[in-house]
């Protein structure tokens, strides 16, 4: 058989997470895309590998498992990067758990008198948006990172992104609180608060009777006086979203988008690379984590079907073992090249996208030694494996 | 008609990412549709998975039909727009459409569903308790509502929402919009069905969304395992590769029979690969237990192979049937 003429498929460059790391100019690392991916244990994963390499590396996990956490000894809370203990590490591995509550009651200390900071957070609407509202916690992981940075304590910073609805929330996030506290919106909430008509354009007429109808005049005032309360410290939290944004757009900032190989994580996936590009983020490439490629690529998922039959009738003692042995590896290949075509259409959209594949673990990565598995198989030469297949992908390239 | 195989009429389905919670939502839809019901399948999250699942174009903010089921039965989706979502909000209550543009241009629209986001989650709680309760001559709009929900992790935070709206605002008409929104929320005709996989974590997430929904007093319905698959191994093969190891030379002899290419290493392949199927279907398989341990009605849907198509949800769609006649039984 011949394949059909036409441009061959481009072929992914390979993606060096092993250099990134290594390259003492990389200060920033953001991994990113959907839930479920496996974007935290892949964070602490490279975190470790740089600490290994002789970094001096902090990982800001979001919402690690419970296992995860306390294998990086994660079993406080208190919002502070905690040193784990590598036995043998070159360098160091710090880690800590973002408590976004916690952090925003830091901020508000920060920049108010001690009774303004008292009277944010009693206040109602502060304490529902500090600590339950959904969002919250991206502005919060942005405000860390920030704060990470400036403390210039660590020569690297490896950040995991919330699991929001979207992975795009997270970059959003700052921009949004610009947007937010530039418009007009926030003058019309203080102004109840205020003495005078100062804002009374018609639209705020409109705006008060509208709110009061439908908050009811309660809420309304908590939100004011929220508001107003924050007035002070406005100009900083502005000038650090802005800052923070500018902070991922700098040199020394990376993004490693992650991604199963499925339709729904590539997609996003696709939507993340895109939005990077359009906003002059850097990005390192993409890491398809959890695939399945097969411990040979010699022997096809048809041949091995058809060799299961053979082998079941010519019989023998092991006759059944043996063909289910090889119905395995069918289903693997199958499996495998389903993947593989997942992978070549992001490659097809997305053709300068550096790509690294990370077979799946047998279980969940939840010690030092199964990070290390996972951090092998992120940063490992891309030629090096068992089978010869180039780390690039899960099948091997077909021959033309 | 038939009696509706639930005694539920708003079914909210939760999972971890990557549990293939949309697919299963699409699927209880379809079986909930069954004998002529009509039934209105709810996406919360703008990813317009819905409209992949049933191959048709991303759905607008309006009810449109999806699929038609056994019997006459149909499944019309929505997926909801903030931003819509409030303006009609605006309009239905307070008589603000063009209000609303105003407040756009203004940023106040901005200011709900971004900076206070928790707002989108009352608004969209909000459309769903007004589908759930929507009438016409006299009887239900529709017999189901099934709710493409957030994940596991937020689950109970975006049910919840409106419960800590009503704290907030103690009087006023969302106070009364929130308290009814909870009534329905909370009522026996609410189910939350927790779809997971047979992986840890998944099923640890499950466990501690099962504890936050019950603490917050919503009513649990069933835990859907997805993409179980069958061991390929015989048992006694199963049992052999997964405790001491299975090696080439194992193999090997009624491997010969089958003429497979010379160049070495193919038995030893196929045996690291037999193991590791048979660990990870025995670990999988161990997991049976703490999901049972959840003491939650319980229905296995299998992993499909191929491309998700219409066929392949009605095939779901029956065994979610079956389940949801049991269970209602059973209760």
């Amino acid at each position: 058989m011949t394949a059909p003429a036409g441009r061959p498929r481009p072929q992914a460059p390979a993606l060096d997470l092993g250099a990134l790391i290594e390259d003492r100019e990389t200060r920033i690392v953001v991994c990113c895309g959907a839930g479920g991916v496996g974007k935290t244990t892949t964070s602490a994963a490279l975190a470790l590998a740089a600490a290994e390499a002789g970094r001096s590396v902090v990982v800001l996990t979001i919402d690690p498992a419970r296992r995860l956490a306390q294998s990086l000894g994660l079993t406080e809370l208190d919002n502070e990067p905690r040193r784990v203990d590598v036995p043998g590490a070159a360098g160091e591995l710090h880690a800590m758990m973002l408590d976004m509550k916690r952090t925003f009651d830091d901020i508000v200390a920060a920049h108010s008198t001690p009774e303004r900071a008292q009277a944010i957070l009693d206040n109602p609407f502060y304490q529902t948006l500090s600590s339950s509202f959904s969002g919250t916690q991206e502005y919060m992981a942005m405000e860390k990172l920030g704060q990470l940075r400036a403390s210039d304590q660590w020569d690297l910073i490896i950040v995991d992104t919330p699991p929001s609805r979207s992975a795009l929330d997270f970059l959003d996030a700052p921009n949004r609180m610009s947007r937010f506290l530039d418009g007009t919106m926030i003058r019309l909430l203080m102004a109840p608060s205020r003495a005078g008509f100062k804002f009374a354009s018609a639209g705020f007429l409109l705006f008060s009777r509208i709110v009061s109808k439908i908050l009811g005049g309660q809420l309304l005032r908590d939100i004011s006086a929220f508001v107003a309360a924050l007035d002070t410290m406005f100009g900083g939290f502005r000038e650090r979203a802005t800052a923070t944004y500018e902070l991922l757009r700098r040199p020394g900032t990376s993004f490693v988008v992650v991604a199963s190989p499925e339709p729904d994580a590539l997609r996003e996936a696709s939507y993340f690379v895109d939005r990077l590009s359009a906003d002059e983020m850097p990005l390192a490439g993409l890491v398809v984590n959890r695939t399945h490629p097969p411990a040979t690529a010699a022997l096809s998922a048809t041949r091995a079907a058809a060799a299961a039959e053979e082998v079941l009738e010519a019989g023998g003692p092991d006759a059944p073992l043996a063909a289910a042995a090889l119905r395995v590896h069918a289903e693997r290949m199958t499996l495998a090249a389903r993947e593989q075509h997942l992978a070549d259409r992001f490659t097809s959209a997305h053709p300068e996208v550096a790509v690294r594949t990370v077979p799946a673990a047998a279980g969940d990565v939840h010690d030092l030694d199964g990070l290390r598995t996972m951090a092998a198989a992120l940063t490992g030469a891309d030629a090096d494996t068992p089978t010869g297949t180039p780390r690039t992908r899960i099948l091997p390239a077909r021959r033309s | 008609m038939s009696p509706s195989p639930s005694s539920a009429r708003l079914h909210v389905v939760t999972g971890k990412g990557g549990t293939g919670k949309t697919t299963v939502a699409a699927a209880l839809a379809l079986a909930l549709a069954a004998d002529g019901r009509t039934v209105l399948l709810v996406e919360t999250e703008g990813r317009q998975g819905i409209a992949q699942l049933f191959d048709t174009a991303p759905l607008p903010y309006e009810e449109r039909r999806v699929a038609v089921a056994r019997g006459g039965g149909e499944v019309k989706a929505l997926a909801i727009d903030v931003e819509e979502a409030l303006l009609e909000y605006l309009d239905m209550f307070y008589n603000l459409r063009r209000a609303g543009r105003a407040l756009r241009k203004m940023g106040a629209i901005d200011f709900a569903t971004a900076i206070a986001p928790g707002l989108r989650d009352v608004l969209i709680t909000g459309k769903i308790k007004e589908a759930v309760t929507r009438r016409q001559d006299g009887r239900p709009v529709y017999d189901a509502v099934v709710v493409d929900a957030p994940p596991t992790g937020r689950i109970t935070r975006f049910l919840g929402v409106t419960g800590e709206m009503s704290q907030l605002a103690r009087s006023g008409p969302i106070k009364t919009q929130s308290d009814g929104v909870m009534a329905v929320l909370k009522s026996p005709q609410t189910a939350v069905h927790l779809v997971t996989i047979l992986e840890d974590m998944p099923v640890q997430e499950t466990a501690d969304a099962i504890d936050e929904l019950h603490k917050a007093g919503l009513p649990i319905g069933s835990v859907i395992v997805n993409l179980v698959t069958e061991p390929v191994l015989p048992p006694d093969g199963l049992a052999r590769a997964a405790g001491d190891g299975l090696t080439g030379a194992d193999l090997a002899p009624a491997l010969a029979a089958a003429h497979l290419p010379a160049d070495g290493g193919i038995a030893d392949a196929l045996a690291a690969q037999t193991v590791e199927h048979a660990r990870r279907w025995m670990a999988q398989d161990a997991l049976r237990h703490d999901v049972e341990a959840l003491g939650r009605p319980t229905v296995e849907l299998p992993l499909l192979t191929g491309p998700m198509d219409l066929g392949s949800l009605f095939e779901l769609a029956g065994r979610l049937e079956e389940h949801l006649l049991a269970a209602d039984v059973a209760a």
